[in-house]
């Protein structure tokens, strides 16, 4: 019995990243969530490492496990009263809900399963997964505009059409950032509190 | 068994992001506090990254001429740090939600209903 | 490897699945020991610099087997978890560290091509590995039901995530003068003496090195930035509420990522796993033995290994002397460092280090830099691209 182990961390991720999706809906508690979440998504990262795209898995790991779910569990503690546990959604809205994910998702499975080449893999089962190839080093020259992996099949003589990075995307996601965290620091700085009866905040002040 | 002796395919990442996706949806839909709001903002755009990435994937799509290649993951870079960006954003309005009115629920922001 | 097992195992699933447990254990055994070794090097180090002796009952005369006797005592103690804890996240926080922590190890190489996951974006993957402890701080921090433990874990977590910022700063600037970031790539650029190091590459990599350093330290906590960890030397901030066997787990991933950052310094500034003078190579050249014989590269490979491991524990052993020779920086103080200090001067040196490389393309001393980049070498054509574009045509 020849495990595919490709096949084996691929459900075992699957898993974790459904399930603990799953959890992050049906749980109350906003840490548990959070909780949840960080584990969903290190299996997706898991996933992206699974399908050969490492820089990104680490990319993933960087910027969403260790980035914004910290970001969110900084919003989290900033905005927290106790108890931590208290609001429920009405069980109407919950059947509302459920309905239209169960009709989004059977849209999306239907549309998936609809394409016969994907269902399934040139791989051959019992072999060992195959080694991945660089992808940051082509990735880093696509963002500053070369895409290197496509000079290899067309001759130097040919136009240079199809070569063109993502230089204007990135600078434009350079400066969205840049705009992003000056707007982000701007809205969240502190201020004087509307009424008496708000809760103390957990946290020193932010700085003004 | 079977099923882990067999390589997987692309449909197996496609579901696996559907999956994601609704339950990001259904989150969004459901939650009362606004940090939640967001978490289901994360979901849906790791679906829709994982779609990106799956589509792009050489292991999945060696012999195909419409593979994405390295353009599914320039995609999925891009949309990360979009995410990124627009998830400090709306801890922002969040947090200044919260402290203008006292309260994280996103179903006493009603000021402007009617 | 794989085929050589597979030649005597007959399959090749078989040998890639033994061959695979092989490395996980190696590297889960070596890491282990060394954080055994870091509890009873602390103790050793504090007692000499407070002169005084340190253990040195258990196991002879300098106490080796302290940290067998300290783990022993851990794990029978009372396991107690607070009425007010919640139980899920107060259970599961110190794993959530613990794992980040060693996870870091697969990236990590300890000789050319020894390395258990040999991921071509390496530096970034344990960068990005390293920051995901936070999480289990915060976890922690919340869980124990106690806001002084939730007060330090917002502290530390703060603290940690500012200094993410210089320490990925200061850790690009010897990537972007080796032109990779695959970490087996950057050592082995740094061959031949320690002149080679990349830290006397130009003065900007010299003094990146020092500002990473000091973010590093920042970075894993300890003193003298440990202020989130010793608020009033009597709670222990997140750390508070556990005891035992969890305590020990959350030590245990603060030692490993000490370990894990000094490693990242070893080959990113002091020449992974060359030794100060080609002593090796010198060896075999005055005995006569063919430097391309397996046995004589798998000798060479090992002395390397010998030679990083005992720096990254000279670069842990720097940490814990510092511990016991500053005194504590008020969280103030740790921020201002962090924003007004290491950040500008990471950013300065990036930018200098680029504007060094696109003023002295071949290097100061014409060194070669890389395999296969000589012949690509160009006047004017800064290194760095040589390397990356040798890398993007498939050369491994």
């Amino acid at each position: 019995m020849a495990v595919h182990w490709h096949s084996f961390f691929f459900w075992l991720m699957a898993i974790m990243a459904c399930g603990f999706a799953l959890a992050v809906v049906f749980s109350n508690n906003i840490v548990r969530m959070a909780f949840y979440l960080i584990l969903s998504l290190g299996a997706v990262s898991g996933l992206f490492f699974l399908a050969g795209a490492d820089f990104l898995g680490a990319m993933q790991l960087m910027i969403y496990v260790g980035g914004t779910v910290v970001l969110l569990v900084f919003g989290v503690m900033l905005t927290a009263r106790r108890p931590w546990v208290d609001m429920q959604t009405s069980g109407g809205q919950w059947v509302l809900a459920a309905v239209v994910g169960a009709l989004l998702l059977a849209v999306l499975l239907q549309t998936a399963f609809s394409v016969p080449p994907w269902q399934s893999s040139a791989a051959a089962a019992g072999a060992l997964p195959p080694a991945a190839e660089p992808t940051a080093g082509p990735l880093g020259l696509a963002m500053v505009g070369v895409r290197v992996e496509r000079m290899a099949d067309r001759p130097a003589a040919e136009s240079s059409s199809g070569l063109a990075g993502y230089l204007l995307p990135f600078e434009i996601v350079s400066v969205h950032l840049v705009v992003v965290l000056v707007g982000a620091a701007y809205l969240a700085r502190a201020r004087r509190r509307l009424s008496a009866a708000a809760p103390a905040r957990p946290l020193e002040e932010a700085p003004q | 068994m079977n099923l882990l002796g067999q390589p997987v395919g692309l449909v197996h990442y496609l579901v696996v992001g559907a999956v994601l996706f609704a339950c990001g949806v259904v989150c969004m839909a459901v939650k009362r506090n606004a940090v939640g709001v967001l978490m289901g903002i994360e979901l849906v755009l790791n679906g829709a990254n994982l779609n990106f990435v799956a589509l792009g994937s050489r292991f999945l799509r060696a012999d195909s001429p419409l593979a994405l290649g390295l353009d599914g993951q320039a995609m999925a870079l891009f949309v990360i740090v979009l995410a990124a960006a627009e998830a400090a954003v709306a801890l922002a309005i969040a947090l200044n939600y919260y402290n203008t009115h006292a309260t994280i629920d996103v179903d006493e922001a009603d000021q402007l209903k009617g | 490897m794989v085929d050589f097992l597979a030649q005597y195992l007959g399959s090749v699933w078989l040998a890639g699945t033994l061959w695979a447990l092989v490395q996980v254990v190696l590297v889960l055994t070596v890491v282990m020991i060394s954080v055994a070794f870091f509890t009873w090097l602390e103790r050793k180090e504090s007692a000499r610099i407070q002169d005084r002796l340190g253990p040195t009952r258990v196991g002879g005369r300098f106490g080796w087997l302290q940290p067998v006797a300290d783990g022993l005592k851990l794990l029978m103690k009372e396991d107690l978890i607070p009425a007010a804890a919640d139980r899920v996240l107060f259970r599961a926080a110190p794993y959530v560290s613990f794992c980040a922590a060693f996870t870091v190890f697969v990236a990590l190489p300890v000789a050319s091509g020894w390395v258990a996951l040999r991921l071509d974006a390496g530096v970034f993957f344990v960068l990005a590995v390293a920051g995901l402890e936070v999480l289990g701080v915060v976890l922690a921090g919340y869980a124990s039901g106690s806001k002084w433990s939730l007060f330090g874990a917002m502290r530390e977590a703060a603290q940690v995530v500012s200094y993410e910022v210089p320490l990925a700063l200061s850790a690009v600037v010897p990537v972007m003068v080796a032109g990779s970031i695959d970490p087996v790539t950057i050592g082995d650029l740094q061959a031949g003496g320690f002149w080679n190091w990349l830290v006397f590459h130009d003065p900007f990599t010299f003094a990146a090195f020092f500002v990473y350093f000091t973010c590093a330290v920042a970075s894993v906590n300890r003193a003298p930035f440990d202020l989130p960890e010793a608020e009033s030397e009597l709670v222990a901030g997140f750390m508070t509420e556990y005891s035992g066997f969890r305590w020990r787990v959350f030590f245990m991933a603060e030692y490993a990522s000490m370990l894990a950052v000094s490693f990242l310094l070893v080959f990113l500034f002091l020449g992974a796993w060359h030794g100060p003078l080609p002593l090796v190579a010198g060896v075999y050249a005055v005995l006569g033995i063919p430097a391309g014989h397996p046995l004589a590269i798998f000798v060479a490979q090992l002395a390397g290994a010998g030679v990083f491991l005992v720096k990254g524990y000279l670069g842990v052993a720097t940490m814990i002397w510092l511990r016991w020779t500053l005194p504590r920086l008020r969280i103030d103080q740790v921020m201002t460092m962090c924003l007004k200090y290491c950040l500008p001067l990471s950013a300065a040196m990036f930018l200098g280090a680029a504007v060094w490389l696109y003023a002295f393309p071949a290097g100061v001393t014409s060194r070669l830099l890389g395999p296969g980049a000589a012949a690509t070498e160009a006047a004017g054509s800064p290194p760095a691209v040589a390397g990356r574009t040798a890398l993007a045509e498939g050369e491994r």
